[in-house]
């Protein structure tokens, strides 16, 4: 009787078995020493776990941890004092105070709600339309295919920012409003790779079987296209996290994005600009890092969930 | 492993994926992928030791004195050069011919391997063929060089059945006339009786079984052998298959003892725990199988312990 | 006389080629082109051809993935071209396929259970426990022990999976199989497991086989009758031993010539047909195969030759008969 083997030994043995099918792995049928790469990504990159994690909570926790109202001057300090540890700091705005005395640290904390917020929850509403609208696309095809193309077409013709920069002004600038314009403006980039997955996976087997079966299309949607592409589509977020987290930044900065006073990145470098060359660097350099933070952060993460995700992937 | 091919022999490397004879090609040729090292033995060709030799004296011998076929024509073929480039390379490099001699030699090939009208034939791409007449292309190149030894991997899986008769007589042909060596790796035990002299029978990276190829159909010592005789289906015969249960084992967590007894029919206790080695049942046979030890002990009258 | 199941007519089936200047078609692929044949509950009909002959759009119309040009496809008696709404879902649930590649041919992000429980899903409205059942049954049926079901397909072997392919086929109550080169992708030692197994779950079921291969000795092995095709036409027909013992036409008598022996002592001497399959844009004019056989005559390349009866129950399209 066939015998099955489980756990390691069938992560081990299916190894085999995918590289000894015949003319599977081409005419040479040797089994390659995994590289170094795949097999050191297994783990989860600390890195990034650590500080998406430390994010999310000061996020969180943005009221407990700010030493000062984000808002408001600090009581007894100047405009412009520096951080702590040069002249003329003190610790009571351990990384300096802005134009208006207010506290660049409290500032930055509640950014940071801001920066997640929109980041994460625009790149859910362009995810999620563009992955639908690439579905529809690519397995109903048809008319149906070529309306939505044409539609990316003219979408992706605009430039990212400025289509942005339009409909906030014309709908008005508010946090909620800035999560669903990002999300419009960015989904067309979700529709044409998704589509072209789709396109692919059409005519593999298992959904030819499933439409011999009786399937509806819309249950080969949901258990055989959806699951399958949702690898790409996830992908595709973890590296579109930091182009909608930077395009928010853009439009803060832009002074669309997220009215002020309410405290952002973007908004922070924006305010920021004159100072630039008067020597009060802790105004920008902090901020900055911190966009740089999130963004490579939801870049390594992302990365590592793709290869985690999908177990074939793992054995290239 | 051992094993041995004299001039315009066949022999027949039959195994199964992952039963390393794939493998042992690679490793008389010296085209082992980086992580794969030739850990011990030696390969004598024509007299020469190949495992000392360095990657350039290596590069000398392949294509000339050894050639390889391979599987797949359209993976051998470079789809950007045309077939008179392609057959004409090895005799460029090797025998350094130029002009109306190369020429004429690449014709001559063309012709070996019966592609109708190679004048123009060889102006064309490997796009513009037919599977079969690519694999022509391919032995026409292997060739080119004038080897001694031709190696030919499966070179006939994804060819249709009437193509593939074809091909097959064409390499028997092409051995007759030149006296070429063909080692042939195969898992079809149809291409063993038609093309071979010899069989090794390959399991698990280990030869198994050694035989000239009557002796290996008509009386297979190994329990393997025995069972993939059985399993295969033939014309005119309707009695059940022989299923041999399980699946082929995986290289990297081999059974212990003999790698074949998990799913023996025949195996004995001693199997699991040690490893056999050769016995030789006859001139020129060999197995690896404790019951020929039984046997053995057994006819002998117990005269070894 | 068992009753057909399947019964085919007349079936063509042709594709434009390359369209010309204003999307007109330059030219038809007649992939099928005239084609009858019958099959009966419980038995297998081996469909034996080379690249081109048409065996692989024969199963696609049959699996209604294509409509067919012209022609015939009659299940249990009634049409089932043009079939829609409920009828043909009634189809569907009658009729699987299985397709040559264990590793692509099963949906890589579901479990074992949710790939075999999807006929019943779409067929019937069993609940959760009793699909389960089912699919316990029909695991055991194939070999599998049933605690593989939560598992998923890249955590089987190729046969295994092979074996997973035929539970979902039979999941349904199956009458009629499409099985496309079911064994060619598997490994030698594990292609007799699933030829038994087939065989086996035939004489339990009585469910029919359509076995497409191109190996001769497997499609003889497993069929109780085979017919040849050679560019979209068959050429022969009959019982599986009346063919083995006495092929009448040349195509099928070069095939059995080409095909490889079963021992050192059955090699035979060069085979006798030459050339290549032509186009099937192409066809050559009479009898399709006349440029390619030994045995041509002048007739031959003017009048197509149509099926005779032959010994074995079948026919033989020939003018050398």
């Amino acid at each position: 009787m066939a015998t099955l083997r489980g756990g390691e030994a069938g992560r081990q043995s299916r190894r085999a078995r995918i590289d000894s099918a015949p003319g599977a792995r081409g005419a040479w049928g040797v089994r390659l020493a995994p590289p170094m790469s795949i097999r050191s990504r297994r783990e989860a990159p600390l890195a990034a776990v650590v500080i998406l994690a430390a994010l999310v909570l000061v996020a969180i926790f943005a009221d407990l941890l700010a030493p000062h109202d984000p808002t408001l001057p600090v009581p007894g300090a100047n405009v412009f004092d520096p951080p702590f540890w040069m002249e003329g700091g003190s610790t009571a705005a351990p990384l300096g105070t802005d134009f208006q005395a207010r506290d660049i640290l409290s500032r930055l904390i509640y950014g940071t709600r801001v920066s997640l917020i929109v980041g994460l929850m625009g790149t859910l509403v362009a995810g999620a339309i563009g992955t639908l609208m690439g579905i529809l696309s690519g397995y109903i095809g048809g008319w149906v295919d070529q309306v939505i193309m044409r539609v990316t077409d003219a979408w992706l013709a605009l430039p990212a920012i400025v289509f942005a920069i339009f409909l906030a002004a014309m709908i008005g600038p508010s946090m909620w409003n800035i999560i669903v314009i990002l999300g419009a403006v960015y989904w067309t980039r979700y529709a044409r790779v998704i589509r072209g997955e789709v396109l692919t996976l059409r005519e593999r087997e298992f959904v030819k079987l499933a439409e011999i079966a009786g399937a509806s299309k819309l249950r080969i949607i949901k258990r055989h296209i959806l699951p399958n592409v949702a690898n790409t589509a996830m992908v595709l977020a973890s590296l579109t996290v930091g182009v909608v987290i930077i395009a928010e930044a853009s439009l803060s900065f832009l002074g669309v994005g997220v009215p002020p006073p309410q405290p952002a990145w973007g908004l922070m470098l924006s305010e920021a600009r004159p100072t630039l060359l008067a020597g009060q660097w802790w105004l920008t350099v902090f901020p900055g890092v911190c966009i740089l933070l999130i963004v490579l952060a939801t870049q390594l993460f992302g990365d590592w969930l793709r290869v985690k995700l999908d177990p074939q992937q793992r054995n290239l | 492993m051992s094993f041995a091919l004299r001039a315009g022999e066949t022999l027949g490397l039959v195994g199964e994926s992952g039963s390393g004879k794939t493998t042992t090609c690679m490793s008389i040729v010296g085209l082992l992928p980086r992580a794969a090292r030739i850990v011990g033995g030696s390969v004598l060709f024509e007299g020469e030791e190949l495992t000392t030799k360095s990657q350039r004296e290596l590069r000398a011998i392949r294509g000339r004195r050894i050639a390889m076929i391979l599987q797949d024509p359209m993976a051998s073929l470079n789809p950007l050069f045309t077939i008179f480039r392609q057959v004409a390379e090895p005799a460029f490099f090797h025998q350094r011919l130029r002009g109306r001699s190369l020429r004429s030699r690449v014709q001559h090939l063309l012709k070996a391997v019966r592609i109708p009208s190679p004048e123009w034939r060889m102006r064309e791409y490997p796009h513009q063929m037919s599977g079969g007449m690519r694999q022509r292309i391919v032995g026409a190149i292997a060739l080119a060089g004038g080897p001694s030894l031709v190696i030919a991997d499966e070179p006939t899986t994804n060819l249709d059945v009437t193509i593939q008769a074809q091909y097959l007589d064409l390499l028997k042909d092409i051995q007759r006339e030149t006296g070429v060596a063909l080692i042939f790796v195969t898992h079809n035990l149809g291409i063993v009786a038609k093309m071979c002299d010899r069989v090794a029978v390959m399991y698990a990276g280990k030869i198994v079984e050694q035989a000239p190829v009557r002796e290996l159909f008509d009386d297979p010592k190994h329990p393997y052998t025995r069972a993939l005789l059985g399993s295969v289906p033939k014309l005119g015969n309707k009695d059940p298959l022989y299923a041999i249960p399980g699946q082929p084992p995986n290289l990297a967590s081999l059974p212990s003892g003999c790698a074949f007894h998990p799913r023996c029919p025949e195996a004995l206790p001693r199997c699991a725990d040690e490893e056999p080695i050769d016995f030789h049942p006859g001139a020129g046979h060999a197995a690896r199988c404790w019951r020929l030890d039984e046997h053995a002990a057994a006819s002998h009258g117990r005269s070894h312990s | 006389m068992a009753d057909r199941i399947l019964e085919v007519r007349g079936l063509k089936k042709r594709f434009p080629a390359r369209a010309g200047l204003f999307g007109r078609p330059r030219g038809w692929v007649k992939a099928v082109d005239g084609v009858d044949f019958a099959i009966h509950a419980g038995e297998t009909l081996g469909l034996i051809g080379e690249s081109g002959c048409g065996k692989t759009t024969t199963s696609k119309l049959i699996l209604l993935q294509e409509p067919p040009t012209e022609g015939s496809i009659m299940f249990q008696g009634r049409d089932i071209t043009g079939l829609a709404g409920a009828a043909l879902m009634a189809y569907r649930r009658a009729v699987q396929v299985v397709f040559q590649d264990p590793f692509s041919s099963l949906s890589p992000r579901m479990r074992v259970e949710d790939i075999i429980a999807e006929p019943l899903e779409i067929h019937t409205d069993l609940e959760r426990a009793a699909i389960r059942q089912r699919v316990a049954a029909v695991l055991e049926l194939v070999g599998l022990p049933s605690d593989v079901a939560p598992l998923f397909p890249h955590e089987f072997s190729g046969g295994q999976r092979q074996r997973v392919a035929i539970a979902r086929a039979l999941a349904t109550d199956t009458k009629l199989i499409v099985l496309d080169e079911p064994v060619s992708a598997l490994d030698v030692s594990v292609r007799a497991q699933i030829i038994n197994q087939l065989e086996h779950l035939q004489r339990t079921l009585g469910v029919s086989y359509l076995f497409i291969g191109h190996d001769l000795a497997t499609v003889a092995h497993i069929s109780h009758r085979i017919a040849v095709m050679y560019l979209g036409k068959i050429v022969e027909h009959a019982d599986s031993d009346a063919l083995c013992a006495r092929p009448m036409h040349p195509y099928t008598k070069a095939l059995f010539e080409a095909a490889l022996p079963s021992h050192p002592d059955d090699r035979h001497a060069a085979t006798a047909v030459a050339g290549e399959v032509p186009s099937a844009m192409n066809v050559p004019s009479g009898c399709r195969f006349h440029p390619r056989c030994p045995a041509t005559m002048p007739i031959c390349s003017q009048v197509e030759p149509v099926l005779q009866p032959r010994d074995g129950g079948g026919e033989v399209a020939c003018h050398l008969y």
